[in-house]
């Protein structure tokens, strides 16, 4: 089994080329990035309205946890002929829709709830203090959510790379397809070769979600006290 | 393409004439599921016991489920086919490792959650210790664990699907059969899909709806009484 | 002591672990049966240890404790607390057992059948003030009060002859808080249980407690004694300070004015002639004096208003009217700020029985 790894490893088709760990894995993070992006730009602006407003929520909550509940690989095969039947290719659209309806329940629940679990007491402070209703959400709700928020992108973009494998069922060139060429050579190594650079991939995501968010909010550590400092300063 | 034939989106034809096969798919995924979570379950509710009487063991054993969950399912389920071989307890013991870590967490934050004050007044009126776990804390983690169990089966449904391409059974065996065929009959690749889609919602409404039948307490709104 | 002794504590200490001291160093207190005993001090004094060691929720590190003459320590643990009442602070209400469901917990507990248990949950009810329509509700949907009221049906169930309270009354607003420590008396006077009651309140303890007992830190007793006494005469500057100020002010709020007995005061009836006020103004060194007809007082005039036989028309009323029942302080209120500096003391059918001045109420307290 070692040696099977260490094949794979030294032999240079398997870096490059079409088929090359290479291109495989830039397959892999574009697909992954786009469906975290489009996740992304779909459910924060609602899901931010709806928290400052703090109103529809459950509703919204409640279709997002829908959504939680389809298994990625039965939306990707319901979407294959689909795909097929509209030129859309083969691989690549499926996948995505899968993986954007994957992507869409932390992120959608993080932001509706970092915004609308900012206690009154904040909130009405700032509006006490002169701030329009924007103002309120860019200068202390969506500050103050951050954190919720950014984890919520976290989970779900580590979620997305991991399953991002299963496009390679459906011809998409991703990091899953060496795991099931291994599958059918019987080759061990190769397949854990793939499944620790997945593996590896997974905990990168971790990483750099983790570092941007702790960037992106300084102020995490000592959120109540921060927050009414922000809305002292903002105003 | 949404005429009645082969070339369609679904020949209803087809599913007529495979009712029995989609039947027996139904049973073996049912099967693979309930197996799977009930196995889960059990494993975790021994790591939760254990990580509630050793505080400190509950890190090292939420790494091992959280590892497990993080392999990805094509991976494990491919590693495992040289040692168990192809077919149900393949895709079986895969799928319990991934209920692992969902359940555990759930359980015991449920338990971690239930209030201090309680506990203290179940022990002062003179619950022993075993009884009050069962009686008290189990009680009130129950929502907990249903959400785990909630979560956890569904991802297995979803998962079992999968498992097809080791020959597990269940729905996912329509759709490996219409991947391999030619293209343009998408028939199975749909009915596979769509079962398994609306078995995980049906599911899922269904711990929903557990859920609330065990949170009765929660359902009575917080009204104040006439006098204080 | 010639009351029965409910418990016992002897030579009782207790350290926790990596502690540098005593939590509860020697400590050697009786509380007698049937009595409510109060267990008050600073913050560390040990008086929720203390209270804890008595059911074992805390394991005492050294010394006995005595329950009716039977070590605590020879039951098992879940059988002793089963015959203590045992009340907290956040109350510790199951969210999951309606009213009903959380006052049966001890006797389902002790196995009782279901009819003598709904019998006895329905009692209860009625025994701490709450609508049977409470019964199939959670607590959840309860007030504050309602809740605490909850909690000792449910600690009284099983009719143990002794309670545990863990700072009860804390986490309540004032007014709720006064309400409940009533209706603790009231209740007390119909069960008569063996009470000991934690609180970090003084002037609670002074209401509630047959016995106060001053703590220290390490569980040292300052002054253990009736109210009454310890405002009277505190054993040391701690127990003075501890007790606050205006301790005589807070004695007089023991007293009731039936434990005095007040002067006649000078009262004339309608139709007197003004000689005879005149005279009782001179004996009693004022210048006004009091109006009555057929016992009842109708109010007062200024000596210098008399014109021919005393009269009703144009007569003030007195500004305090007390009852027997009422406090020595309460009368007091009311003398201060009247224009006669007395109090007019009325039984419940209003008849007129006696005034009262500031001297007659110090000398009360005096004695």
């Amino acid at each position: 089994m070692i040696q099977d790894a260490l094949d794979f490893l030294t032999d240079s088709r398997s870096w490059w080329g079409r088929n090359g760990l290479v291109n495989l894995t830039w397959n892999h993070v574009r697909l992954s990035g786009a469906a975290v992006l489009a996740a992304v730009l779909v459910a924060i602006p609602p899901a931010v309205y709806l928290g400052h407003i703090r109103r529809g929520g459950i509703v919204a909550v409640g279709l997002v946890n829908l959504s939680r509940a389809l298994p990625t690989f039965a939306v990707i095969a319901f979407v294959f002929p689909l795909s097929l039947q509209y030129g859309f290719g083969l691989g690549f659209w499926p996948t995505f829709v899968a993986l954007f309806l994957l992507a869409l329940p932390p992120i959608f629940v993080n932001a509706y709830t970092g915004v609308s679990e900012i206690g009154r007491d904040v909130v009405d402070a700032a509006r006490a203090m002169g701030m329009r209703e924007h103002e309120v959400l860019r200068r202390v709700e969506l500050p103050a959510a951050m954190p919720l928020l950014v984890t919520g992108i976290r989970v779900s973009a580590v979620q997305v790379v991991a399953t991002t494998t299963l496009g390679a069922l459906v011809g998409f060139r991703c990091l899953g397809t060496p795991i099931l060429q291994a599958i059918a050579t019987r080759n061990d190594g190769q397949l854990i070769v793939a499944a620790l650079l997945v593996a590896a991939l997974s905990l990168l995501t971790e990483a750099v979600f983790g570092v941007l968010g702790s960037r992106l909010t300084p102020w995490a550590r000592n959120r109540a006290v921060e927050t009414k400092a922000r809305v002292q300063h903002a105003a | 393409m949404f005429a009645n034939g082969p070339d369609s989106f679904i020949w209803w034809d087809w599913v007529d004439r495979n009712t029995d096969k989609i039947w027996a798919r139904t049973i073996e995924h049912l099967q693979l599921t309930g197996s799977s979570v009930a196995i889960g379950f059990v494993i975790a509710m021994a790591m939760a016991m254990i990580s509630l009487r050793w505080r400190r063991a509950y890190g090292p054993l939420a790494a091992v489920a959280g590892g497990l969950y993080s392999i990805p399912s094509l991976a494990l389920f491919g590693f495992l086919v040289p040692i168990t071989g192809l077919g149900f307890r393949t895709a079986q013991i895969a799928l319990v490792s991934y209920t692992l870590l969902i359940l555990l967490r759930n359980i015991v934050a449920g338990i971690d959650a239930v209030p201090a004050s309680v506990i203290e007044a179940a022990n002062g009126m003179g619950y022993e210790p075993w009884r009050r776990f069962i009686a008290v804390d189990l009680r009130l983690a129950t929502p907990a664990i249903v959400g785990g169990l909630r979560v956890a089966t569904v991802t297995v449904i979803g998962l079992v699907t999968v498992a097809a391409l080791v020959g597990s059974g269940g729905y996912g065996t329509f759709i490996e059969d219409g991947l391999s065929r030619a293209r343009g009959f998408s028939t199975p690749i749909v009915v596979g899909g769509a079962l398994s889609i609306a078995m995980a919602v049906l599911f899922d409404a269904a711990f929903v709806l557990l859920q609330r039948a065990v949170t009765p307490w929660a359902r009575r709104g917080a009204a104040g009484g006439a006098h204080p | 002591m010639s009351r029965p002794v409910a418990i016992r504590l002897a030579q009782l200490c207790k350290r926790y672990p990596g502690a540098d001291g005593l939590a509860v160093d020697h400590l050697d207190l009786e509380i007698p049966t049937g009595e409510i005993v109060a267990l008050v001090g600073p913050s560390g004094c040990g008086k929720t240890t203390t209270l804890k060691m008595i059911n074992r929720l805390i394991e005492p590190t050294s010394g006995t404790i005595e329950i009716h003459g039977r070590p605590a320590g020879a039951l098992p643990v879940h059988e002793l607390r089963r015959g203590i009442g045992y009340v907290i602070q956040q109350t510790g209400l199951f969210p999951h057992k309606t009213v009903a469901g959380n006052i049966a917990t001890v006797p389902r507990l002790l196995g009782w059948d279901k009819a003598r248990t709904r019998e006895r949950v329905e009692e209860l009810v009625d025994l701490v003030g709450l609508e049977r329509q409470m019964l199939d509700r959670y607590p959840s949907a309860l007030s504050g009060g309602q809740q605490q009221r909850v909690g000792v049906a449910r600690a009284l169930a099983a009719d143990p002859p002794i309670l545990l309270m863990d700072e009860p009354y804390s986490a309540v607003d004032p007014i709720v808080r006064a309400r409940l420590q009533d209706e603790l008396l009231d209740l007390q006077r119909r069960v008569h249980k063996t009470i000991v009651l934690v609180t970090h309140d003084v002037d609670e303890a002074i209401k509630l407690g047959d016995r106060v007992v001053i703590l220290n830190v390490g569980g040292r007793i300052e002054q253990a004694a009736p109210p009454a006494e310890l405002l009277a005469s505190p054993a040391s500057p701690f127990v003075a300070d501890f007790l606050g100020e205006e301790r005589g002010l807070k004695r007089l709020a023991l007293l009731r004015v039936r434990d005095i007995t007040p002067g006649t005061g000078p009262v004339a009836d309608v139709g007197d002639p003004a000689d005879v006020a005149r005279a009782l103004m001179a004996e009693h060194r004022v210048d006004w004096f009091g109006v009555r007809e057929h016992g009842r007082l109708l109010g007062w005039r200024w000596g210098s208003s008399l014109d021919g036989t005393v009269q009703a028309e144009g007569v003030q009323p007195f500004r305090a009217v007390v009852t027997p029942d009422s406090t020595l302080r309460s009368a007091l209120d009311g003398i201060v700020g009247s224009l006669t500096n007395v109090a007019v003391v009325v039984d419940e059918d209003g008849a007129y029985r006696g005034m009262l001045r500031i001297d007659e109420i110090s000398e009360g307290v005096r004695d």
